[in-house]
């Protein structure tokens, strides 16, 4: 794609299964393939989203990134450096570069520690900072997201939720990191809290310069944050595009039911939706072709039989779809709002009298707007 | 515009869990170190401090008693059968046994005994069976099942046996007696660390101190250990109790302490075979037992409860 420095990470055909089950010697036979070939680049700077429903293999991607789990197969390079291949002690170094905030802020703070000794452990352990300087460091870092200093000497849990995380994110902060992958960092938390920490997680970047992975399950909550967004389908990354490209012409089928089941906040608003039928397969021993072709509403014979692979269909936008195979670019925009229409139906709300409404972009619905959300599909 | 709105938002809605709520406190809260908050949450705790003062008594106690055995009215390995089970009265506070030897100088001077076998064992069997329970919880795999088959051997044959064993390997004596107990009693405590050690590893803040990259030492000795420690202090004060027991035990069956020496569990054992004729040979030692042992349950417990900062009143 474009220049490679400014690709700050670069994932190339990462692969993360388990072991399902074994025989009675031990020897495995059955793997579930949590994360199966993915490829995506992170630029410098930007804010990456991953959406997916549960179990598609998202936060896999982002232990394998931090080093909290070993990949299967595959690379990942940081800075053009592999950092899967590194030995332990290398890879430990790089922990002042990437940093992760947890999911669960009340399961990711020691019970037994301060927050001040939370925020200074990172700084002391990587020797940030000299011995005398690092309580001041701690004061600031409390004060930049939102805590007062005063409360160093309190314990988790005399926190909120809300807090907690604050204190999650300064301690992310405290080795000055370059990626930080937010785990789902507010689906944990009520939702008047939620827009607080997103817009705190979007100060901070502008201010350190950062850049995230940001792993979410709702589409909406990564379209306030994001610049671009990647989305995944048990353990497949299906489209990644620029978070405008994605949300205003999405091109994967998955895609494009996900987008239909962002809620609307307006009661009256006739709306169709493309609802999708059936379960998501067991990973263990996923289907042949495309992963999603099981449950797609667009399949053509080529979908059973060999996956797709990952394309640039429209510029910057890419897409793993067999609809869009030897399609022209200038053909493949109509061709995506043909399969949108085609699944569409209408919802049971108030008012029958059908209108063309879009499926996708509402123009009354502005997504920003509510940022908690369940994206998968109920049927 | 919009990115506006919603900053003036995070200000106003940060009232009840936001930052500033409180009017400007500049100086940081009591600044503490935990084993002063321990202190501190522990003194709170009646049962626990008084059963502080009896455990610093007896260690007083067993101390004078060690430095200037003088001190005691009478010297407790003096036999003098004329006065043989006399019951507690002024000159014989706890009367005298078989022998005509003061119970009550007896007890005081077996507090040197009991008090060593309770805290030597049982430091044997922590060091030894929290490093062993943390290595095998930590790093899984074949250490962690060649560290617990052995544990498991160890644990198949009943402790008093193994002990006997021990002795009979070791020859006789206390000290004997304190490394068989501290042996026997290895793998209950490696058991209970690892598993919690297990739990405690699948928890997100160690995870975090791995990406902050702490070393395998750090996380188990800063996140792991600290976060397991409740129940090991627990155990360990239920040990120290269970040690005098077994010490007990053993010079019951004539393998701790050799006569004359003085010992509770001895002493409880001789009387036994009077209990109709003169109880009181035997309920004084039991007393003191029984008494040491509940000061370091309770102490426990309160030590426990001190360590976890969600019960700590503030």
């Amino acid at each position: 794609m474009s220049n490679v420095n400014d690709n700050l990470i670069e994932v190339q055909h990462l692969t993360k299964s388990f072991v399902a089950a074994t025989n009675f010697f031990g020897k495995p036979t059955s793997f579930v393939q949590a994360v199966d070939d993915v490829n995506f680049t992170i630029r410098r700077g930007e804010a990456f989203g991953l959406v997916g429903e549960s179990g598609c293999g998202k936060t896999t991607i982002g232990k394998m990134i931090v080093g909290l789990l070993k990949p299967t197969s595959g690379k990942i390079l940081f800075e053009g450096k592999d950092i899967t291949a590194m030995s332990p002690k290398d890879r430990r170094r790089m922990s002042t570069d990437i940093q992760l905030i947890f999911q669960d802020p009340y399961a990711s703070l020691n019970p037994r520690m301060t927050i001040g000794q939370i925020v200074a452990e990172p700084i002391l352990t990587n020797n940030i900072l000299p011995k005398d300087k690092v309580d001041a460091r701690v004061d600031e870092l409390l004060e930049r997201v939102g805590l007062a200093s005063y409360m160093k000497n309190r314990y988790p849990h005399e926190f909120s939720g809300g807090q907690r995380q604050r204190v999650g994110i300064a301690r992310a902060l405290a080795v000055n990191p370059k990626l930080i992958v937010c785990d789902e960092p507010v689906s944990a938390l009520d939702v008047s809290i939620q827009a607080q920490v997103l817009n705190l997680l979007d100060d901070l970047k502008d201010q350190f310069g950062l850049t995230y992975l940001f792993i979410a399950h709702g589409l909406n909550v990564v379209k306030h944050i994001s610049d671009r967004v990647g989305v995944m389908y048990l353990g497949r990354l299906m489209e990644v595009a620029p978070k405008n490209s994605l949300y205003h012409e999405p091109l994967c089928p998955y895609t494009q039911a996900l987008l239909s089941a962002i809620p609307s906040p307006d009661p009256k608003l006739q709306r169709k939706r493309i609802i999708l039928e059936g379960d998501v397969p067991s990973p263990i021993d996923p289907p042949a072709g495309c992963r999603f072709a099981s449950r797609c509403f667009a399949k053509v014979g080529a979908c059973d039989v060999s996956s797709p692979d990952q394309r640039e269909v429209l510029p910057d936008h890419l897409c793993s779809c067999h609809r869009y195979d030897n399609v022209p670019t200038d053909a493949v925009r109509q061709l995506a709002l043909d399969i949108q229409y085609d699944a569409a139906r209408p919802t049971y709300g108030r008012g029958s009298d059908l209108t063309n409404a879009d499926p996708v972009v509402t123009p009354e619905t502005d997504v920003d707007a509510e940022v908690n959300a369940e994206a998968p599909v109920a049927p | 515009m919009a990115a506006a709105s919603v900053e003036l938002d995070e200000r106003t809605a940060a009232g009840p869990e936001g930052p500033n709520n409180t009017p400007s406190a500049p100086v940081a809260e009591k600044t503490e170190s935990l084993w002063k908050d321990v202190w501190y949450a522990l003194r709170q705790n009646v049962p626990a401090m008084v059963s502080l003062v009896i455990i610093v008594l007896l260690a007083l106690v067993a101390i004078v008693t060690f430095v200037a055995p003088g001190i005691l009215p009478y010297d407790p390995y003096q036999q003098d059968l004329s006065a043989s089970f006399e019951g507690p009265s002024m000159a014989h506070w706890f009367g005298t046994d078989q022998q005509g030897r003061d119970i009550f100088c007896r007890i005081l001077i077996g507090s040197q005994i009991s008090l060593t076998v309770g805290l030597l064992s049982v430091a044997i069997s922590l060091a030894i069976g929290v490093t062993l329970g943390a290595i095998a919880g930590y790093k899984g795999g074949v250490v962690d099942t060649v560290i617990m088959r052995f544990m498991d051997m160890m644990l198949a044959i009943p402790s008093i046996l193994l002990a006997i064993a021990f002795m009979a390997a070791l020859g006789r004596g206390i000290d004997k007696a304190i490394i068989a107990i501290g042996f026997v009693s290895i793998p209950e405590y490696a058991r209970i660390v690892r598993s919690q050690v297990l739990a405690v590893k699948q928890s997100d803040y160690v995870a975090a101190a791995r990406v902050i990259g702490d070393s395998d030492a750090t996380i188990i000795f800063r996140h792991v250990l600290p976060n397991v420690m409740p129940s090991i202090i627990v155990r360990a004060t239920l040990g120290i109790s269970s040690a005098i027991l077994d010490a007990a035990a053993l010079g019951f069956l004539g393998l701790g302490v050799q006569p004359p020496a003085a010992e509770w569990g001895d002493m409880l054992g001789r009387g036994r075979n009077y209990i109709f004729a003169a109880p009181h040979a035997m309920i004084f030692p039991g007393l003191a037992i029984t008494v040491t042992v509940l000061a370091f349950n309770l102490l426990g417990d309160g030590i426990r409860d001190a360590f976890d900062p969600k019960s700590r009143a503030r």
